[in-house]
């Protein structure tokens, strides 16, 4: 946790276009995250945290402000950002292996032999604990294995910050008490920079260095920034009854249902406010929209 | 739900046959192994027998001046005569093959310096002949149509500005009959394919052709909406991942618009098909459609028989020609789920 300003976003604001002009999704989002942070996006639907990770992605472009990466300004994708998809986005028609391959090729050409590029493959199917489903097809394996090559694809890209979109948010408890602690080992191993939007607080407190609740929008910004000072290696079963993780869970529950209420809830009193919230929910790259979608379509 | 109300509109009436029957033909009967292959085999079955029964009792009703409408034994008698046919021409090919080649071997005897040659048979095609000349044709156009297609149906799928380009034109052309143009392309290969010793029969070519500018448009209106319709996320991870335009097109964009590819060559190769057969009816070109246009115009006691085996010999090549792109999607699609009907 040296090397301040690692990455940096500043005043991001960003507009989209719609009939009735341009509508502010997200004002003055300021951000500095050290190099080898784990920091969680927590916020209610529609509140832009989808839209906060496309922008450190380089899928979207802030239409103010912007964001620095090793003192360089990010304009573009690219594979020093890895992404992991909230619905995996593993290619329908190649196995788990080329599924890898096709980022590792990408990223190591020319740097590493063909052997070294295989090795590297593996090592990253070892890390995942997914080495026995190496050449299934994602229609084969089930919805957490895939979230699992998703996040050995992303991992395989050695990215200076990994960035996740509620990568658990389909999978069943369990599931996904498996891979948050697959996450925690990997994090501790290799020290990459996470961002990662969650909508469990739980999980949120479990995995973060720092936590950054977001408002609801239109004009979504940071609402606070709560430090999980949880020393590492942290156990879920030892920290249920830690009177710090019950403090820093109630702190997040706090600010999410009291100092910030669900958008609905504002209905009742600003009718023009809500209208203008569904509004921002129409707008690409909204998290909670899309597993909506996947919600009634699967 | 709906073979419930069926029932209750039926019970209405207060047939207690008809209720029975449709009780039991709603009910679901795959709880068994036998009843699923009683269901599978019996089923389709039965319908034949219904509809052969139904063919041979109605077309007895049925007076033409060409006698009465032939029911299946006809059919089935003409089709054998047709088998024959085919063979008694072929072996009297062989035979004018053999006599010649024993003429020639006497002359060579007698003088060694003779000039020796070997005539083409010239029987008229047969019943068979026709058939192959019919799906060589249609092959030749499916593939030439294809070869345009999907490259054509691929770069307007990835460029708007392409798609704006050439939708007027595909959207005015898509809805002509191929028919239509079939004088166009018979007096354009008149003119233009000269030669002397033509590879190709100039009617072979006007076939094919039409095949061809029947089987464009399907194919490039599924494949382009295919390639634009890539789920976007897959196209970010070739954003995030920096893949140049080659390998993106090459391991997302043209995977992913595989089965919107086959739709289109499936619809395309249906069509050409049916545009076939009326092409060499309409412009006497060898071929199926031809045969029936010959029969038609022989106007014998057999001919319509002869021309309904023409009519299920065309409808059974259609099925498998059918069968056999879906075998192919099978074979290079990975979406295994694509519902095959």
């Amino acid at each position: 946790m040296n090397e301040p300003n690692h990455l940096e976003l500043t005043s991001v604001a960003i507009d989209f276009p719609t009939d009735k002009g341009p509508f502010r999704a997200l004002d003055n989002v300021n951000l500095k995250i050290e190099k080898g942070e784990f920091i969680s996006l927590i916020g209610h639907s529609g509140c832009g945290k989808s839209t906060v990770l496309n922008i450190v992605a380089g899928l979207h472009r802030a239409t103010h402000g912007g964001v620095i990466l090793n003192g360089k300004e990010v304009v573009e994708p690219g594979p020093e950002r890895a992404v992991v998809f909230q619905n995996h986005s593993l290619l329908p028609w190649l196995s788990a292996y080329q599924n890898i391959e096709l980022g590792v090729k990408q990223v190591f050409k020319g740097k590493k032999s063909r052997v070294e590029i295989r090795e590297w493959i593996e090592h990253n199917l070892e890390l995942v604990h997914m080495s026995h489903a190496r050449d299934k097809r994602p229609d084969e394996i089930s919805g957490g294995m895939k979230q699992r090559v998703g996040i050995a694809r992303a991992l395989a890209m050695q990215p200076e910050v990994l960035l996740m979109d509620e990568p658990f948010g389909a999978l069943d408890a369990l599931t996904r008490a498996h891979l948050q602690d697959s996450l925690m080992e990997i994090h501790a191993t290799l020290g990459n920079t996470v961002i990662m939007i969650t909508h469990d607080v739980d999980e949120a407190v479990l995995l973060s260095d720092r936590i950054v609740m977001m408002s609801n929008g239109p004009a979504a910004t940071i609402g606070e920034i709560l430090a999980i000072e949880l020393a590492r290696p942290r156990e879920r079963l030892a920290l249920a009854d830690d009177a710090r993780y019950n403090h820093y869970r109630s702190a997040v529950l706090k600010f999410l249902y009291e100092r910030q209420r669900r958008p609905e809830d504002n209905e009742q009193d600003s009718k023009p406010a809500a209208a203008q919230v569904s509004g921002a929910s129409d707008k690409p790259g909204e998290a909670a929209d899309t597993a909506a979608l996947r919600l009634v379509s699967g | 739900m709906s073979t419930e109300l069926g029932i209750n509109k039926y019970r209405a009436f207060n047939f207690r046959f008809l209720d029975q029957l449709l009780g039991y033909l709603s009910r679901d009967h795959r709880s068994s192994a036998l009843g699923h292959v009683i269901r599978s085999l019996g089923i389709p079955l039965v319908a034949v027998a219904i509809f052969l029964m139904l063919w041979s009792v109605l077309a007895a009703q049925v007076q033409t001046s060409l006698g009465q409408l032939p029911g299946p034994a006809k059919v089935w008698e003409q089709a054998m005569v047709l088998v024959d046919e085919h063979r008694a021409e072929r072996e009297k090919e062989t035979a004018f093959y053999e006599r010649q080649e024993k003429r020639n071997a006497e002359k060579l005897a007698t003088d060694p310096a003779a000039e020796v040659r070997i005539r083409p048979y010239t029987g008229a095609p047969t019943f068979f002949d026709q058939i192959l000349t019919s799906l060589v044709t249609v092959a030749t156009g499916f593939l030439i149509a294809s070869l345009i297609a999907i490259p054509i149906g691929v770069v307007i799928g990835m460029s708007n500005t392409l798609y704006m380009a050439f939708n007027p034109i595909i959207q005015l052309f898509k809805p002509v009959s191929p028919l239509a143009w079939l004088p166009i392309v018979t007096m354009v290969v008149s003119a233009v394919y000269v030669s002397k010793d033509p590879f190709f029969a100039k009617s072979f070519l006007t076939s094919a052709i039409t095949v061809t500018l029947c089987c464009l448009w399907p194919t490039i209106i599924n494949t382009a909406v295919g390639v634009s319709s890539v789920d976007k996320d897959l196209i970010n991870v070739s954003r995030v991942l920096r893949l140049p335009w080659l390998t993106k097109t090459i391991k997302i964009v043209l995977p992913s618009s595989i089965p919107m590819m086959f739709t289109g060559l499936r619809l395309s190769l249906g069509i050409g098909w049916m545009v076939l057969i009326a092409a060499e009816m309409l412009a006497q070109n060898p071929g199926l459609g031809k045969f029936v246009w010959d029969e038609f115009q022989n106007g014998s006691s057999n001919s319509l028989a002869r021309i309904m085996v023409a009519v299920l010999v065309i409808g059974f090549i259609g099925f498998a020609l059918d069968r056999g792109m879906l075998t192919l999607q099978r074979r290079f699609s990975w979406d295994k789920s694509a519902t095959l009907r």
